[in-house]
């Protein structure tokens, strides 16, 4: 377990990054329209291929931080973890989990990050979006909580 | 010159409201979560936060094993909706809200819940860190949802639901 996954003897400029990290993604995601279902289901119809700008222009970001920040620090200022690539492991849950998001996405134009932020917008309407979320969610993890019971299962789950 | 101005006018086809807002927005998306990282090592994601939120009222193991982020996954949350805001003062002028109904964004939030807990990741995760790692976990996992977003938002829309 990470030392960032705890909250003991956290270093003091810990949260305000997090808070100024998440500042600057809530921005990014309310400047590029993603906090709009309109402007993401216009992608998805193919009638406005900007989102693509946006996906892989974050990815293209977030890229050359995966290179050059590990050869500036040794492990992480703030928590002292190494440094690694967001790498998963591949399973069929992966395609099965993804096929249902994008079921959800399409349905309604709206992801998790792009849900906050339209929030921030100003857009109350997307309180049924996030409360659907966390139906979604807590319906997953009871219906997961049980099949691991049943699988008696003894070490976590992943 | 002739190509060149089909290559304009195809350019305006695909990008009805040009790219900049895109491009632009997108490198502030990224940036937020390299400085996130830089600091942290910490690879940010969205759809985590349902999760570890949940863990604040229930005691299931699969929530309560994120209680030691469910804070910072908090701010996190918080600072993308005053990012989000930020935006909306300076550039929007005001509150914008949308008109897309309220079932489809309520069942469709359902479908997300469910399909980014079982699928490890959403768009910023699998999409924004997972593709700039160059995971082919997730490259897989994007593939999956752009299929079937554009599946259902077609077949949503050829069914005459607008918006």
């Amino acid at each position: 377990m990470s030392t960032a996954a705890g909250n003991e003897g956290r270093h003091p400029l810990f949260m305000p990054l997090i808070l100024v990290g998440g500042l600057i993604f809530g921005f990014g995601l309310g400047y590029s329209h993603m906090a709009r279902p309109e402007v993401v289901l216009d992608f998805l119809q193919f009638e406005d291929f900007g989102l693509l700008f946006v996906m892989f222009g974050g990815a293209a970001v977030t890229g050359l931080a995966y290179i050059v920040v590990p050869r500036l620090f040794d492990r992480a200022p703030l928590t002292g973890d190494g440094f690694g690539r967001r790498l998963k492991s591949f399973d069929r849950n992966v395609l099965i989990g993804g096929g249902i998001f994008g079921v959800g996405w399409g349905l309604s134009g709206i992801c998790p990050g792009a849900g906050y932020a339209s929030l921030g917008v100003g857009n109350f309407p997307i309180l049924w979006a996030i409360g659907g979320m966390f139906i979604g969610a807590y319906a997953q993890g009871v219906w997961r909580s049980r099949s691991a019971q049943s699988d008696a299962a003894p070490a976590s789950a992943d | 010159m002739v190509a060149d101005l089909l290559v304009l006018q195809t350019v305006a086809e695909l990008f009805p409201n040009g790219i900049s807002r895109y491009a632009i927005g997108g490198l502030f998306v990224g940036l937020g979560a390299a400085a996130i990282y830089a600091g942290t090592a910490i690879n940010a994601g969205a759809s985590t936060f349902l999760e570890s939120t949940l863990s604040y009222v229930s005691d299931r193991s699969r929530f309560a094993r994120y209680a030691g982020s469910r804070d910072w996954r908090l701010v996190f949350t918080l600072g993308i909706i005053l990012g989000a805001a930020v935006y909306a003062v300076v550039f929007q002028g005001g509150a914008w809200t949308t008109d897309v109904a309220p079932w489809r964004l309520l069942l469709g939030g359902i479908f997300v819940g469910v399909g980014t807990r079982i699928g490890k990741g959403c768009t910023s995760g699998h999409g924004v860190c997972g593709v700039g790692s160059a995971s082919k976990t997730s490259i897989a996992g994007v593939l999956a949802f752009l299929l079937t977003a554009i599946i259902t938002a077609q077949v949503v829309a050829a069914l005459g639901v607008t918006p």
